[in-house]
Formats: C-alpha cells, sequence, structure tokens
C-alpha cells in the first residue's frame, strides 16, 4: 500500500527520440570490463557456519562467562547495602508526621530523627544515596523542561529562558533561573547521619558533598554566568527563583564557592534525569577512615535525622536512603552476575547437548547427503 | 502526457476520421478560398517540465506516491502537533530522498530538453513559391514540401512526392524506429508532376495514429483542365520521422503528420510499469508493520488515560502543565496523543528501506550489464537491461515461454533441399559444393521434367521481396563481366542480398546454387540470370505481400512474350488448398518429411492468368489499395479471389539451426524446476522437432497432441472432440499421475510418465472462445491443469496475439505464477509485454522485441546464467534485504516501545534524537547495502552446475508468511532483550565505579549500542561471502557508531536545545558494568541465531563443492546433443505421440 516504488523510472517513460540511452541501460558498444568487481568475482572469504565451528564456540563462551558470572556475583554479593525507607507513610514511622503536614509551600520547617542500626561494619567509602519512587523524572514534559544553554552559563538565555521551560520559566515577570520542572523539584531533604556510640553520645558522621556528579558535568556543561565574577548574588540579580526552592540559587552553598549557583553538585545530581521512575541519586560521600584500620562505619546504631521538606505523599512516592559502598562494578546488582552464569551454563549445556546429538546423528545425515 | 497534447494538438479536428493537406499550403482550386487548417507544428516536445513548473510539477509527483506522502504527514505532524522527536528526524531523511529523486529527474529532463533543442532547431530545407529557404525544424507545417538529402533523419512523416532516382523510388532505414537496418524501399506517388510547383493537390488521410506499418491515404491531384486524379497512399509511400534516407540523393516529400503527431512520437507512451512480487511482498508487510504500530500507537494511548485517571499522576507538583494544555480539549489531546506515539514508533516504517530497495536494484542491474558472459562478440554488444525493478523476478521464473524461430533457433538459414514435381533434389553441401553449376543433382533416381525444374527456379527467383544491395558504382561491369564467364558463379555467392526475412535470402540463395541468379529490380522490372547466362526480365505487375495470416505472398509478373504469371509460396496449410488436389499427394509427403525433420518448409505455386483474368485482379488490387475504409480487408479478399486454382510445382526445405547451447539451456531451465512452453508461429512438425532438438521433448515424453488433425473426427463435432480429447488428456496426465509435491515438480529419476502437450493456433482460438459460453471456464481449466503437469508444451501455429493470450492465461491462472516471455521478433512483442519478466533476444528480426523488452540478450544460452545465477541471486539478496530491514527498525522500536510502560506514557524516546535519525541513515545501512549487491551464499559456479538449486527459492520462499514471522520473532526476541536487560541492570543505577549514577540518556545509549552491534553482526551472520567490501562496510559501520557517539558527545553543541549526550557515551564506556552487559546481551540476542546454524541441516554441503563428474556428465551429455543437433531425428518418431 505504501510501498509505491521510488524508481523515478516509472515516470520518465522511454523517450528514445530525445534521450539515446540513460540510466544502466545504456547500451555497452564495447566490451564489459574484466574487472573483479565487475564480474562479481572480488576475492572472498566464504565462512561455512557448521556444528564444527559453532560447537567449540559454545563451549568457549560457557567457560569465558562461568568464571564471569561467579566473580560478579561474588562482587555484588560482598558490596554491602543499607536501604532505609523515611516516607512516613506508617503511623509508627517517625517522620510521619512531617508527610502529613508537609506541601512544599509551607514555611515551617519539619524534622524528623529515623534510627537504624547497622550489622555489618562498612570498608572502605560508603556512598550515601536517596531514593526515590512512582517519581517519573523520565516523563516528557519533564524531561524536555530545562535549559541547558542557560546552565551553561549563557547570559542571553539566563535572562530568557527557552520556551521548553514553561510553566517554570518566569515568575513576578523575571526570568526564572535556574529554569525548568527539573531544576524546581530540586531534591530538598537535608540528611544527616549520626553514629549512636554505645556510651549514648551522637558522632556526626562526615558527609563529603562533593565528587557525586561527572566531572564534566560539573566542569563543562555546567557553568555559572557571568565567568569568573564571583559575587553570584550581582551575577543572578535579574532573575527569580524557581517557585519551589526556599533559596535562591546563588544560596545552594555558600561556603563554597566552586559548589554553588548552577555548578553545585546535589543541583547537578538531580539535573541527571533517571531512567526509570524509581532511582537512587547519589548525595554524599563518606570517606574511609585514614587509617585504614578501623571500618568507615561500624556496625551499630545510627540516627538519620531528616529535615523534611519533599512531599511525595500527592502521587504516592516513597523516599529512601541508601547506604552502600561500591566494588569496581558498581554498585551492588546480583543481575549481571546470575545473567553471566545462566548464559554460561546455558552454553555449555547446549555445548555438550549438540554435541552428542551431532556426534550420534550428524554422521548419518552426512552419509545420507552423500548417497542422496 | 503524450496523448494530453495530442489532444490540444488536434483540436476539434479528432471528431474527423480523416485530414485533408493542401501540398504546399496553397489552395488547390481558384474558386476554394484556403482556409489554413489547424496542426500542431512540429516541434517535439519530450520533456516534462520547464524550469518554472519544475518544482510544483516535480514535488507534486512524487508525493502522489504513497510512501512519500506518508512521510510528508509524519513530517507535518511533528512540524504542528508537539512530537517527541523533532521534525529534522524524518524531515531529514525525505528531504534527501525528494532531492536526490528531483536531482535525477531534473537532470533527464535537461538531457531531454537538449535533445528536443537539437531536433526542433535543426535545419531542415522547405520549398517554398520555388525557392529552397532554410527553416529550423520546429518550424515546418503540415503541407509544406520538405526536401531531405542522403544520410539525413526524415523531419516529420512525409509523403514522398519526387525522388531523385530515376525509378521514383527512395531508400529508408528505420533502424531508429525498429531496429530493422536493411533498406526499405518507399515509392513517389505516381503522376505526379515533375514540378513540384506547379503540383496542384491535396492529400486526404487518416488521423495520427501509432502503427508505424499502417497508413491510408488519398491524393487528389487537380490539373487546370481535367478531372481531379486520385492515387492510393499507403504505408510505402509515406516517410516516417526518424528514419534516414539511404541510397538516394534527394528527395521531397509533404509533410502530412509533424511534431507530436508523427508516428515515432506517437509511438513512445511509455510501456506500463511492471511490479515484482517482491514488491508485493513489500506491500504485504508494510501493511503487517502499519497494523503493529497503529497498534502499538493505540495501546500507549489508551495506557496513558488509564494511567493518568489515578490520582496524582497525571499532573504531580513537580510536573506541571503549561496552561496550553491545560486547556485543551480531552479528545482532541488524545488524537494529538495518538499522533505523537503514531511519530515516535513510525521509524518502524523507514524511509530508507525505499532508499535501499531502489539503490539496490539500480545498482545491482549494472553486474547483468557488466557480465562478459553476456557479451557476444559477433554483435559486439552485452546485455542490456531496460528496467531494474524486476531483478529479482529473474529468480523466480516458473513458466518460460519462448519463441522458436530466432530464438531457439539461430534464423540463419540454409536451403537445404527442394522438392520439384514430387522428385527430391538434394543439395549436397560438400567441399566442391559450388561447382555443382549444371543444375540440381538429383542424387535420387530420377529427375523432374527440365521444364518443371526451370519453372521451379524462376519461381524461387521472381517470387520473394529481396533487394540485391548496391554496393557502388563498379560493382555493376563486374557482374556482367561475370555474367561473360559464366561458367564460375561463385562471386556472385558473395552478392549481397537484403530482405526481411531470411527464409527469402535463403531461398533466392538456393536458386542461385541451381543456376537461376536474381540480378535486382530496376524500374519495376526483375532480372533474372538463366542456367545458359541469358538475362530474363520480367515486369512485377504486383507484389501480393506477405501477412502472418495468411502465410502466403505472390507475385503478379509479366514475362517478356507477354505471358502473365503468378507466383505464390507460402505454408504447405495455406497452399495446399488453393491448388489442384492431385498435385498435393506427390508434394504432401516430402513437405511432411521435411517438416519432421525440422526444415522449415514452403510450397511454391503458380498460375497462369489470362488476360482478363489478370485485369480483373488488376483492378480489384488497384480499388482496394486505394480504399480509405478497411482497406486490409478489402485486399485480402481480393488476395485469396486471386490466389486460387494454382498448381503445384515444388517445396523448399530450409534449415534453421539451433542456437548454440540452445539444448543444455532448456535442459538446465527444466531442471530448475521451469516449465517452458514453445509458442511458435511455425509449423507443428517444425516445431516439434525444434523441441526434440532441444531436449524438450525426451524419448520417452508421451506427446498428447490437440491439433486441427487430432479434432478431425467424421463422427462428431470438433467442439465435441475437444472436450473429449481434453478428458481424455487430463485423466492421463492429471489424475493418472501420482500426486506431485509443491515445488519440486520432477525428480532426475523419472520413473513417473513425462508429457509433452502439443496445441495448436486453431484449436486453441476455438478453446478460448467456445460456441457455449459456458464451456470457457470448463475449456481452460481442464487445458491449465494439463499443461500444469506436462513437462513441455508446445503451442504452434500462434498468432502474435495468441501467445500473448497465453500468457496471460497462465499469469493469472491458480498461483499467479511468475512468468518470462523470450523472443527476438516483432511478433513476441505482445508476449513479452504481457509476461512478468520479458526478455529480448538480439537477433536478426529487427530490435522491436529488444526494444520493449526488460532485458535483452544476445543469445538464448545466456538465459540460463540470467536465470540461475543473476536471478538466483538478486532474489536472495532482495528478499534478506527487506526482511533485514523490518527486523532491524522492529528491534530498533520495540525497546522505544517498552519504555513508555516506564515513562508514564509520555512519549518520551528512549533513544537521542540524533541516533532516532542516524540508525537507519548511517549506521546500519551500508552493511545490508554492501550485502544486497555482493552477497553469493552460493557461488556462481554452483548455481550454474546445479539447476535444481533455483527450485529452493521457488515461489517467493524467502518472503512467504514463515520467513517474515521467523524475523519478526526474531526482531522481538532481540528488542525485548535489549530493554529488559538494560531495565534489570538499570535496577541499581549506580554502575561507575565512583558511585555516580546513570541517567535515562544512559539507558538508551546502552540500548542503542547494543542494538546496532546486534544487527550489524547478525548480518555479518549472514553473510556468507566476504569480500574486502564487506569487511569494510560491516566493521567500518561498527567504528563509524563509536566514533560518530564520542564526537557527539564531545562537544557542547551550539545550536542544540539540550545537550543530552554530553558524555554520555564516554561515561558509559568508563563503567565496566555497561560493558558485560553490552557483551552479554549481544551474545545473547545471537544466541539463537548460532543455535539454528548447528540445528538446521546443513544447506546441501556437497553442492558447494564441485562435484566434477555430475557436471561433467551433464555437459558431456548436452554437448553431443549441440554437436548434432539433429540428433534427435533418430527418435523422433511418430508412434510416441497420441493420435
Amino acid at each position: 500500500m505504501m510501498a509505491s516504488s521510488y524508481n523515478a523510472k516509472d515516470e520518465d517513460g522511454l523517450h528514445p527520440g530525445s534521450v539515446g540511452s540513460g540510466g544502466p541501460g545504456s547500451v555497452k558498444s564495447k566490451k564489459p570490463d574484466n574487472t573483479a568487481f565487475k564480474q562479481q568475482r572480488l576475492p572472498a572469504w566464504q565462512p561455512i557456519l557448521t556444528a564444527g565451528t559453532v560447537l567449540p564456540a559454545f563451549f568457549m563462551i560457557g567457560l569465558i562467562f562461568i568464571p564471569i558470572g561467579i566473580g560478579l556475583f561474588v562482587t555484588s554479593n560482598n558490596i554491602k547495602e543499607f536501604e532505609i525507607d523515611y516516607t512516613g507513610v506508617d503511623m509508627s514511622s517517625p517522620c510521619y508526621i512531617c508527610a502529613q503536614n508537609y506541601s512544599w509551600d509551607s514555611t515551617s520547617v519539619c524534622t524528623c530523627s529515623v534510627p537504624f542500626t547497622l550489622d555489618q561494619h562498612f570498608d572502605s567509602n560508603v556512598f550515601m544515596y536517596y531514593g526515590l519512587s512512582n517519581f517519573y523524572q523520565n516523563h516528557r514534559r519533564y524531561v524536555k523542561s530545562r535549559d541547558d544553554s542557560q546552565l551553561n552559563g549563557d547570559k542571553s538565555s539566563l535572562l530568557s529562558p527557552s520556551k521548553e521551560c514553561e510553566p517554570y520559566r518566569t515568575s513576578e515577570n523575571k526570568p526564572i533561573a535556574p529554569c525548568g520542572a527539573i531544576a524546581n523539584s530540586l531534591f530538598n531533604d537535608t540528611l544527616e547521619l549520626f553514629y549512636i556510640h554505645p556510651n549514648g553520645s551522637r558522632i556526626a558522621i562526615h558527609l563529603v558533598k562533593t565528587g557525586i556528579a561527572w566531572w564534566t558535568d560539573k566542569h563543562v556543561k555546567f557553568r555559572n554566568p557571568g565567568g569568573s565574577n564571583s559575587n553570584l548574588s550581582v551575577v543572578f540579580q535579574d532573575t527569580s527563583k524557581p517557585v519551589n526552592w526556599r533559596k535562591a540559587v546563588y544560596e545552594l552553598d555558600p561556603a563554597d564557592p566552586e559548589n554553588n549557583g548552577f555548578i553545585n553538585e546535589d543541583f547537578i545530581v538531580w539535573m541527571r534525569t533517571a531512567a526509570l521512575p524509581t532511582f537512587r541519586k547519589l548525595y554524599r560521600i563518606i570517606q574511609k577512615k585514614k587509617d585504614n584500620m578501623t571500618p568507615t562505619l561500624p556496625p551499630g546504631n545510627y540516627s538519620l535525622e531528616v529535615t523534611y521538606n519533599y512531599p511525595v505523599r500527592s502521587f504516592d512516592g516513597r523516599k529512601r536512603m541508601i547506604l552502600s559502598t561500591i566494588s569496581w562494578m558498581g554498585g551492588k546488582n546480583p543481575f549481571l552476575g546470575i545473567a553471566y552464569i545462566t548464559v554460561g551454563s546455558v552454553c555449555f549445556f547446549l555445548g555438550v547437548v549438540l554435541l552428542i546429538i551431532h556426534h550420534k546423528y550428524g554422521n548419518r545425515n552426512n552419509s545420507a547427503d552423500i548417497t542422496n | 502526457m503524450l496523448r494530453r497534447l495530442n489532444r490540444l494538438c488536434g483540436g476539434d479536428e479528432n471528431r474527423v476520421d480523416s485530414r485533408t493537406i493542401y501540398i504546399g499550403r496553397r489552395p488547390c482550386l481558384e474558386t476554394e478560398v484556403f482556409i489554413p487548417s489547424k496542426f500542431c507544428d512540429n516541434r517535439i516536445v519530450s520533456s516534462k517540465y520547464t524550469v518554472w513548473n519544475f518544482l510544483p510539477k516535480n514535488l507534486f509527483e512524487q508525493f502522489r506516491r504513497i510512501a512519500n506522502f506518508y512521510f510528508l504527514i509524519i513530517f507535518l505532524v511533528q512540524v504542528i502537533v508537539d512530537t517527541p522527536t523533532s521534525p529534522v528526524t524524518s524531515g531529514l531523511p525525505l528531504f534527501f530522498v525528494i532531492t536526490v529523486t528531483a536531482i535525477k529527474q531534473g537532470y533527464e529532463d535537461w538531457l531531454r530538453h537538449k535533445a528536443d533543442y537539437e531536433v526542433n532547431k535543426y535545419p531542415v530545407t522547405v520549398l517554398e513559391d520555388g525557392r529552397s529557404v532554410k527553416k529550423e525544424s520546429e518550424r515546418i507545417k503540415v503541407g509544406d514540401v520538405v526536401e531531405v538529402v542522403e544520410d539525413e533523419i526524415f523531419p516529420c512523416d512525409l509523403i514522398l512526392l519526387q525522388s531523385s532516382r530515376e525509378d521514383d523510388t527512395c531508400f529508408v532505414t528505420t533502424a531508429s524506429l525498429d531496429g530493422e537496418s536493411n533498406h526499405k524501399t518507399h515509392y513517389t506517388v505516381p503522376d505526379t508532376e515533375k514540378d513540384l510547383q506547379a503540383l496542384s493537390a491535396t492529400i486526404e488521410c487518416e488521423q495520427p495514429q501509432p502503427d508505424l506499418y499502417k497508413f491510408v491515404g488519398r491524393m487528389h491531384i487537380y490539373k487546370a483542365d481535367q478531372e481531379p486524379a486520385v492515387r492510393s497512399l499507403g504505408p510505402e509511400n509515406l516517410l516516417l520521422k526518424g528514419a534516414t534516407l539511404k541510397n538516394t540523393k534527394k528527395i521531397n516529400g509533404v509533410a502530412v503528420y509533424t511534431g507530436m503527431e508523427t508516428k515515432m512520437a506517437l509511438n513512445y507512451q511509455g510501456k506500463s510499469q511492471k511490479r515484482s512480487a517482491v514488491e508485493k511482498s513489500i506491500n504485504a508487510f508494510l501493511l503487517v508493520y502499519l497494523c503493529i504500530l497503529i497498534s502499538k500507537a493505540v495501546v500507549c494511548t489508551t495506557l496513558k488515560y488509564v494511567w493518568q485517571s489515578k490520582e496524582g499522576q497525571d499532573e504531580p507538583w513537580y510536573n506541571q502543565k503549561t496552561q496550553k494544555e491545560k486547556d485543551t480539549n480531552m479528545y482532541l489531546k488524545m488524537f494529538t496523543d495518538f499522533l505523537s506515539f503514531m511519530v515516535l514508533f513510525n521509524f518502524i516504517i523507514p524511509v530508507s528501506m525505499y532508499v535501499t530497495v531502489e539503490m539496490q536494484k539500480f545498482l545491482g542491474s549494472f553486474f547483468i550489464t557488466w557480465d562478459k558472459d553476456f557479451f557476444d562478440p559477433e554483435i559486439q554488444e552485452g546485455a542490456l537491461v531496460n528496467t531494474s525493478d524486476l531483478n529479482e523476478e529473474l529468480g523466480q521464473v516458473e513458466y518460460v515461454f519462448t519463441d522458436k524461430t530466432g530464438t531457439l533457433t539461430q534464423n540463419n538459414m540454409e536451403f537445404i533441399e527442394c522438392c520439384i514435381d514430387g522428385f527430391q533434389y538434394r543439395h549436397r553441401d560438400e567441399l566442391d559444393g559450388f561447382t555443382v553449376t549444371d543444375g540440381p543433382v538429383g542424387k535420387l533416381q530420377q529427375k523432374a521434367g527440365l521444364e518443371k525444374e526451370e519453372l521451379f527456379l524462376r519461381a524461387l527467383c521472381l517470387c520473394h521481396t529481396v533487394q540485391v544491395k548496391e554496393d557502388g558504382a563498379e560493382e555493376t561491369p563486374r557482374d556482367q563481366v561475370d555474367g561473360v564467364d559464366g561458367m564460375f558463379p561463385q562471386p556472385e555467392e558473395e552478392r549481397c542480398f537484403i530482405a526481411s526475412s531470411p527464409d527469402e535470402i535463403a531461398l533466392v540463395k538456393g536458386a542461385m546454387r541451381y543456376g537461376f541468379t536474381f540480378l535486382g529490380l530496376e524500374s519495376k522490372s526483375m532480372k533474372i540470370k538463366n542456367r545458359q547466362n541469358d538475362i530474363e526480365e520480367y515486369k512485377l505487375l504486383h507484389v501480393l505481400n506477405f501477412d502472418p495470416v495468411r502465410r502466403r505472398m505472390s507475385v503478379i509478373v509479366q514475362s517478356k512474350s507477354g505471358e502473365t504469371l503468378l507466383f505464390c509460396k507460402g505454408a504447405d496449410s495455406s497452399i495446399f488448398p488453393r491448388v489442384k488436389p492431385e498435385e498435393v499427394d506427390r508434394i504432401q509427403l516430402h513437405v511432411e518429411r521435411n517438416a519432421t525433420e525440422g526444415y522449415r518448409t514452403l510450397c511454391v505455386a503458380f498460375k497462369q492468368l489470362s488476360a482478363e483474368e489478370y485485369a480483373v485482379a488488376d483492378t480489384g488490387l488497384r480499388e482496394a489499395r486505394l480504399a480509405l475504409q478497411d482497406r486490409e480487408e478489402k485486399l485480402m479478399a481480393i488476395y485469396n479471389q486471386v490466389e486460387t486454382d494454382m498448381s503445384l510445382i515444388g517445396a523448399t526445405a530450409v534449415e534453421d539451426r539451433l542456437q548454440e547451447e540452445a539444448a543444455e539451456t532448456m535442459e538446465a531451465l527444466q531442471g530448475a524446476g521451469i516449465k517452458v512452453w514453445v509458442l511458435t508461429g511455425d509449423k507443428m512438425e517444425t516445431a516439434k522437432s525444434t523441441c526434440y532438438a532441444c531436449r524438450l521433448f525426451q524419448r520417452g515424453t508421451e506427446l498428447l497432441e490437440l491439433t486441427v488433425r487430432t479434432l478431425e473426427d467424421g463422427r462428431i463435432k470438433r467442439e465435441d472432440k475437444l472436450l473429449e480429447l481434453l478428458r481424455d488428456y487430463h485423466r492421463r496426465a492429471v489424475q493418472d499421475a501420482p500426486p506431485v509435491k509443491a515445488g519440486v515438480t520432477r525428480s532426475w529419476s523419472t520413473a513417473n510418465q513425462e508429457y509433452g502437450f502439443i496445441i495448436d493456433g486453431a484449436t486453441l482460438s476455438l478453446m478460448m472462445n467456445p460456441p457455449r459460453d459456458a464451456d470457457a471456464s470448463l475449456y481452460r481449466n481442464l487445458f491449465l491443469q494439463i499443461c500444469q503437469n506436462s513437462t513441455a508444451v508446445l503451442c504452434c501455429r500462434m498468432a502474435p496475439l495468441q501467445k500473448a493470450q497465453i500468457v496471460k492465461m497462465v499469469k493469472n491462472s491458480k498461483g499467479s505464477p511468475i512468468t518470462l516471455s523470450i523472443g527476438d521478433g516483432a511478433n513476441d512483442v505482445s508476449m513479452i509485454l504481457e509476461a512478468h519478466v520479458g526478455i529480448g533476444v538480439k537477433g536478426k528480426e529487427g530490435r522491436q522485441a529488444v526494444r520493449n523488452s526488460d532485458y535483452a540478450i544476445p543469445k538464448l544460452k545466456h538465459l540460463k546464467k540470467l536465470l540461475l545465477a543473476h536471478g538466483h541471486l538478486y532474489y536472495v539478496r532482495i528478499a534478506h534485504l527487506v526482511q533485514y530491514f523490518f527486523y532491524k527498525n522492529l528491534c530498533f522500536i520495540l525497546p522505544q516501545f517498552l519504555y513508555q510502560f516506564f515513562c508514564g506514557y509520555s512519549q518520551q524516546p528512549l533513544y537521542d534524537a540524533a541516533y532516532l535519525t542516524m540508525y537507519n541513515i548511517c549506521f546500519t545501512s551500508m552493511p545490508i547495502l554492501a550485502y544486497s549487491l555482493l552477497e553469493q551464499h552460493m557461488s556462481i559456479e554452483v548455481l550454474l552446475d546445479n539447476a535444481t538449486l533455483y527450485r529452493e527459492i521457488a515461489k517467493n520462499a524467502m518472503l512467504r508468511w514463515r520467513p517474515f514471522l521467523y524475523w519478526t520473532v526474531l526482531g522481538i526476541f532481540q528488542g525485548l532483550m535489549f530493554f529488559f536487560g538494560v531495565r534489570f541492570l538499570f535496577s541499581n543505577p549506580a554502575l561507575q565505579d565512583n558511585g555516580q549514577v546513570f541517567g535515562n540518556w544512559s539507558y538508551g545509549t546502552i540500548v542503542f549500542t547494543v542494538l546496532v552491534f546486534t544487527v550489524t553482526l547478525k548480518l555479518a551472520l549472514d553473510t556468507r561471502h566476504w569480500t574486502w567490501i564487506n569487511h569494510f562496510v560491516i566493521w567500518g559501520s561498527l567504528a563509524f557508531y563509536v566514533f560518530f557517539s564520542f564526537f557527539w558527545g564531545g562537544i557542547i553543541w551550539p545550536f542544540l536545545k539540550q545537550q543530552r549526550l554530553y558524555f554520555v557515551f564516554a561515561n558509559m564506556l568508563s563503567s565496566v558494568s555497561a560493558w558485560l552487559v553490552i557483551i552479554i546481551l549481544i551474545l545473547l540476542s545471537l544466541l539463537p541465531e548460532l543455535l539454528l546454524v548447528v540445528l538446521r541441516k546443513p544447506r546441501g554441503p556437497h553442492s558447494r563443492q564441485k562435484k566434477p563428474g555430475q557436471s561433467n556428465v551433464g555437459g558431456s551429455h548436452s554437448s553431443q546433443s549441440s554437436a548434432r543437433p539433429l540428433l534427435m531425428r533418430t527418435f523422433s518418431d511418430e508412434s510416441n505421440s497420441v493420435k
């Protein structure tokens, strides 16, 4: 139905009266060239995939994949991960009150503290994530609602953001910086971690807030406008803060000018939209102890202090805090290991079965072919 | 379009049957006022566009194609509606396609403009008021008297008024019209005045019509004091535009048809478009994919609204709608959502497939023209491809309809023997063969009387339309010298004869060997030199032309002594009823024996006309020639009336040698499961023996005859006998035969009886048009079933139109098999045009067949390679191309579809726009194009040696629903694999060893990387013929993808609104998990393929290796038969046939 041919010829007709010849139909009066290409005799490698060549491949795949899979599985299992939901849906949950009362435009600060216990010690660097569920960061309307040239420090985009940012483009007749739905919904819970020493004292755990965003994002893709002008409040003076934000963009981390404004790493991490509605984002890094002897997080009781700002109840969302160590393959994910072991063993098994089949029936087939 | 123009030019004149032309555009009678009637001018317009209308017209024509239109709609939807992908993604490819096509068409039109200009501005000489005026060709008006000199091309259709030759003739060649390069004689209108200025005449002739060989007109010559004289005009007076004047210094003619009304212009109206079966398959698949596309969009739209109905999902606080979106009507929104999904998934039907298919066909057809095996050193030409649309159809042929003369046989006639008055004369072609000058050597006991002998030879010398080629002035005296020498006529053997039929030359040459030499025709008198070397002169009174219906021709000559003689030669069936029955018996025996031996036989008869008889015939002929209406019928009636009561004097036998390797070719075709039908105008015995010679009929073949002869039964009517025979044959060939498996029609070990079926034209027409209409389908069904169960079918005594009828009948029969017609002559054109694939043989009978064919080859033997190697390869290539294209787009779009379930049905694309656009254009297009041009899953030699391999792909085997289903399932499996593999990986998006996380664009990029590698490697697995080009293109494509991804993500692109992919690819590669998941997913996706390789029975490993024994057996077998083409005569005994 749609395949009316694209051929130009059907309309060209033939007009030998005017055009002698054209296209492939032109008469070659002289002998065709005897080149390998034209005679379709280019030297060629003609692989023949037969059981003989494929079977070893099956065994090879099995032999290689099973160890890799085991390695992956072990690695993944060795990664320690602790996850705690602090949304406060349950009555018993410490954050229940905050969750009930809270809407995004309230001014009062609500904090709650969630106690938890680590059974194992976490060695090496420990990574702290926040996780959101049922939060559609990959919704099309949401994904496109940003202006990358504004975030790249472009002056003109700063003052007149892209239309894609609607309805988070202007507020009070001033352009919003950073504009768009993504920036507007920046995750603004503050999470703090305390170790509760057996003796009852609360020791604040130092959380590093840099190194959580991609290097290229932080250093190239996201730039503050005004270049070297370190006074960000001046640079952003003609702009308005996103409507949901408590503070302006230049107040995200006033203490560290390298982590303020558009190049604030929490902000950058948030701006990288997640692939799935349940996701985690890197929040803080707990660096390992210098002495290397004591674990970064010893087993024991901890307390998670939450400044509860971020409402998720309206869309039935969940908030989590995740502590995880990291290996060479990233965070804990048994999928890869299992996949490799499965595929490896299936290949190996198929190899064996096929070998048997081939041995039993292959010969007969061959002989049948010959007599045929 | 020409027709439309024609209508414009013709104006209201079309309503009249004839047009009147005033010669010199002067009024003929003083009393009459000359009103110049409006005819179109002599401008040839073959171009389609002008500078002004090119853009709109071309665009309009391009968008009239549904596919283009579809993509335009998609593009417009993208522009108007807020869709997930930018309009560029579909606009760019569409723009590319449209531009390339427009440039190509524009260029072709420019060439046409140039050629038109050349033709239209060509200077010509026009006689005006006694002066010759130089004019541009386009200025010629109907009625102008035009002067043409030797070797010039006639600028329009002219009526010949005056020639510089004394005999009032001129010679032309029509090589550019119908390819016949022989010189044709045209005559001036008799009795016109020498002074053209004083000539006052009008011409009344029919309205322009495209038949090159038909023209009827009448010329009224007005003289001051006499009644107007009337002269008839026929095609012999008409000089066609495009023909060239030869051997004549100068002619004058009056223009009758000009410009677009000339016969040449009317003849180029373009051929009907043939579409291949592959294209039909593509359309069917497209429909399936369109359904998939629409159902995907419907599913997504529905689910979207279901999902949104849950509270808080449609518009959570973090993702507010704009005011405009809120205001939009709910149903309108649903509709735009539907359109958006359509746009998002529209890549499943890619523009690029059409481009690639088109390129594959266009470029692929070059391999046919380039093939040196198709080059024929004799005519210095190779194969010719007139259309590239049907390449793959060559691999699908089920029925071959072949002409006999010139196709199966060489059309190189040699006079073998003759029979005079019942005595056989055989010319022994020994070394000293030419020394036989003293007359026929009757190796057989007796000779006919000398008188009869000479009469016969005179008849051969006179009854023809052969011309003697004049090579120059010095030729004539030498001839005379020879004449004096007398005893050594060898030089005359080199004499060059020109005729439209090679039989005639063979006969004239045959007569020459027996001592009667035809010297030529000069001013209506034919000169022959007899055995005594005396020149005899005969006045040529009338030529009763040959035509395939009458199957005979006659001349009426007047000898010196005043006798008027009619000589007639023709097929036995048309002569025997017109001669005295008692003469027939003696000669019939010889004729039949000669025919069984495969010779072409002609009978010669003569009749002495008395003065009265002649007078009657003469007036009758003249009257009929003058008739404006029904001239043909009237002439025919007169001819039939004149050619009666003749006396038979003898018969001739001319051998038509088989084409080189004709038998091998036929054998190979039959081995390939192709049914070969021979359709010929020749008589049954001759055709049958040719069939034996070509091994179409074998010794054991049981012949089922359905001819006029077998129908003759005194007791019952012919119709009843026909039905009876049909039933009988049907029972034998169809019902009693063991059921044959579809596809494999016949095995080499012929356990079961083979049948050959013979039918002739008369019976066929009886069957096609039975007296009772109700029987038509019954007859036809019986006939078709018998034919389908016969190994070879011979249809003899066919008129050209009947050939086409047969082809059409088979074409439209159950299962609509692919048919191929091959022929070399003008009489094959109708069947060439009718069949799915028409093949012209560049033979001796002109170029008409070649011009109307889809492919032209120099010799019949080339058909084998064309079908078995080229056709097979093309089919495999394009079938794979089509399946692969659908597959790769299915697994391209499926993840995007699945992603909708995870992004709130928001039409969020999984891949970046650049990937969406480039996937089909750059990343995966070249490998499949290279594959579809270069793949040889089996080498050409193997394909040629094993004709049976052709059956593997019969009946569109690779594009039926089963393989399509396999590819679709494979695509779905891989699409699921890609998406969910990465989905499980992303259950923890912290994939980097520094704990950082990946976002949605990383997700898409990983899926896309797996996708590109998998589909490319899948093709690599399918490739059986790795030339350096394949290597380059496959690995190059992958490398290009990697390079492009780095490049695309490596720069902040100033013109992009969003830097979505900035360093996404590089970061992906820095993650070990991403690597591992890519590797395992590629492997897992290809695993079913690998498994199939093992499980599938190896596709004939023995057929892959050449089996010298087998091929040699076939070779030696057939080389024998070609060395002795008439070997079959020994076993062509009639006992085989059923009577």
